[in-house]
């Protein structure tokens, strides 16, 4: 995983609420075994046409949100499914920030898996972020994860709060699995009294 | 001293959080234990990938069951997987579990079905167990009084390599059903009016425990229907606190505790309900009495109301994202505010999933339709949850009620849940399905999904649109 750095990027605004994992990635597009490649299928059946050309209605097909870093949405995004499809399709995509109100409990985890940082933050201060960037499109936000705070042109900068190990591992990029493994001895501990409780989880 | 003894009462949820800690030090995410691990060809490749690459092992195959179900065809199974990248999924799902020693039901294996059907029927899961699956709906479990819960890949994979997962504790969540069911409501009807009531965001961030009279009436299979979908909620998993009806399902099953051990495994599970006065951090009270049989109508599964009522206007929401969400959902499903919902048509219907594809659900189902005719125009598929289910229902002669009345009986698998194994709706084609979620497309791009309970969904085949089944 890269380590998430301070960066000023363009915020791609998504005024929609409750956008589930199966709109992010349809269900068509998981029958891969790799995990890489799935951004050209991000919001598939929303971004594109029935005869594949984009559809200029969608958000994120707007010129002014291209290379966008930053994802600005509605209200409980990534609700449904627990596909990791979708945080895969998201960072292979570009984005590697997220903006919104509420996550949905498995997508918000599988995000800090792939090096994306989901900020959460209150009602009103999604409102302005969307207003400035309805008023500005293209408009540059940065993100600095160290000092947890987002700063704006139009002076819409807010600081947000973050669980100190999510926080840690973006910064450093680590593989949680290593993290966990150097706890192997209590993870053996903790099996010898798991078998003499339930010796019938391991007749 | 009595602030000491109220603060040592404690939830079914905190239990088995407590006794699952591995390690809880400052400065780090709690790590918890994992019993049980559920797998689908889906969300596993890339962990297996993940383990090759780093050179890990699985560190307790025996804890893993395996199964085919999303992609899987559910006719002409002998045939080769026409879709070149499902049968290369199939494939790899074979390969690794092979690899890694794991107890797989592949497709052709009498055993085989949707994972959260297969799982119950060989007593996999017990009460007050950990138990993850690269799947939302693993909630299914809580009906066990388990601690089940969907998972990412990132995770099956660190499952896999540690028997553990770093974790958050969630919030507790009281959902109390009181009162009695009318005879033509069920599991799925709270579930749903649950969802309504408390919206698909409702219960992020919580655990929910079902309590009450009317939850204690459900049979096992209702309990699963139940927890299933309390990810619809937004609640990761769902808890139903184990009695003697949980004990008889389990007992005798492949995967249960047999000779001196089931009595030692049954005195554990008897210290698990919650106990009495132990405080949650959010209660929600329904009446039973009150709850219809319940249809959606829109693309999320709280935009659901009772079959006696009618599709709302957008203009009836006070708030203003709900009121849009109502209008792009109408116009999505191409309904007008204040159609009946008894004169909604349908097209397709659906019984089958993880939801509602057990032996009870195509029993109610087949009751509905006996002597019945699939209406003109519409196509009616009944899916069973698991080669089990179909043998049994076949034993039952149900197969026999449906294909008299004109439906596919079909193998078993996800089907038109999600429909990646093409099995779909078409643009514009509308369905009952009893399966657990009616987003945009899930069914098949532009196809619109109302979520029903099985009995609505068999009336609705025969009437060739929704049924208030209470005055059939």
């Amino acid at each position: 995983m890269e380590p998430y750095k301070k960066h000023e990027s363009i915020a791609a605004l998504m005024n929609r609420s409750n956008v589930d994992t199966d709109q992010i990635i349809p269900k068509q597009f998981l029958k891969k075994v790799e995990r890489s490649g799935f951004g050209q299928h991000l919001f598939h059946d929303w971004r594109f046409n029935d005869d594949g050309s984009d559809n200029p209605e969608f958000e994120l097909n707007k010129p002014a949100f291209k290379g966008a870093k930053i994802l600005v949405v509605g209200d409980n995004f990534g609700c449904g499914s627990s596909r990791e499809h979708a945080p895969w399709a998201i960072a292979d995509y570009g984005f590697n920030t997220i903006i919104s109100t509420s996550y949905a409990d498995i997508f918000y985890n599988n995000c800090f898996k792939n090096g994306i940082l989901a900020i959460k933050t209150d009602k009103v201060q999604l409102d302005k972020l969307m207003a400035e960037i309805a008023a500005n499109e293209g408009v540059k936000f940065v993100v600095d994860l160290e000092n947890q705070q987002v700063t704006t042109p139009g002076g819409n900068g807010f600081s947000f709060e973050i669980d100190p190990f999510r926080k840690g591992n973006l910064l450093s990029g680590l593989d949680d699995i290593g993290l966990t493994l150097k706890h192997v001895d209590k993870i053996d501990e903790y099996e010898v009294q798991h078998k003499l409780d339930f010796p019938w989880l391991w007749a | 001293m009595q602030a000491l003894e109220y603060a040592m009462k404690k939830t079914m949820y905190e239990k088995i959080w407590d006794s699952h800690l591995v390690v809880d030090a400052a400065g780090q995410a709690p790590l918890l234990y994992v019993d049980r691990h559920l797998m689908h060809e889906v969300t596993s490749p890339q962990a297996f990938e993940g383990l090759r690459l780093a050179g890990r092992k699985v560190r307790n195959p025996h804890s893993i069951l395996a199964t085919m179900d999303h992609c899987v065809p559910t006719k002409n199974r002998d045939l080769p997987i026409a879709d070149p990248i499902a049968k290369k999924q199939i494939e790899t799902m074979a390969e690794n579990c092979k690899e890694n020693g794991l107890n797989l039901y592949d497709m052709k294996n009498p055993n085989n079905g949707v994972i959260h059907v297969v799982v119950p029927e060989h007593g996999f899961v017990h009460p007050g167990m950990v138990v993850v699956c690269g799947d939302s709906h693993t909630a299914t479990h809580g009906a066990f009084g388990a601690l089940a819960f969907g998972i990412g890949t990132s995770e099956v994979e660190h499952v896999m390599a540690t028997q553990t997962l770093p974790q958050k504790k969630s919030k507790t969540m009281q959902i109390v059903v009181n009162g009695e069911l009318s005879k033509y409501a069920s599991a799925k009807d709270i579930a749903l009016a649950i969802t309504g009531k408390i919206g698909t965001a409702g219960g992020t961030g919580y655990v929910i425990e079902y309590t009450g009279p009317a939850i204690r009436a459900l049979s096992m299979e209702g309990r699963m229907t139940l927890c299933n979908m309390a990810i619809e909620a937004g609640a990761r998993a769902g808890l139903v606190s184990p009695d003697e009806k949980t004990y008889d399902y389990i007992k005798g099953r492949e995967f249960a505790p047999s000779g001196d051990y089931w009595e030692q495994a049954l005195a554990y599970w008897k210290t698990l309900p919650s106990d009495e006065g132990a405080v949650f951090d959010a209660t929600v009270i329904l009446d039973a009495a009150d709850i219809a049989p319940q249809v959606s109508w829109g693309t999320s599964p709280e935009q659901v109301t009772g079959v006696d009522s009618v599709v709302p206007d957008p203009e009836s929401f006070s708030d203003e994202s709900k009121r849009k969400a109502c209008e792009s959902a109408l116009a999505y499903m191409g309904l007008t505010p204040n159609t009946k919902i008894t004169d909604i048509p349908v097209d397709l219907v659906f019984i089958g999933s993880c939801t509602n594809g057990r032996i009870e659900d195509f029993r109610i189902a087949a009751d509905v339709a006996k002597g019945t005719k699939v209406a003109q125009g519409v196509t009616a598929i009944a899916v069973p949850g698991s080669y089990h289910v179909k043998k049994q229902a076949e034993e039952e002669g149900l197969d026999k009620i449906f294909i008299d009345a004109g439906w596919e009986w079909r193998d078993p698998g996800c089907s038109m849940c999600l429909a990646m194994n093409g099995d779909e709706l078409t643009k514009g084609q509308r369905s009952a399905s009893t399966s657990n979620r009616n987003f945009e497309g899930r069914q098949g791009k532009g196809g619109r999904t109302h979520l029903v309970s099985p009995a609505m969904a068999a009336a609705a085949a025969a009437a060739g649109h929704f049924v208030d089944i209470r005055k059939l």
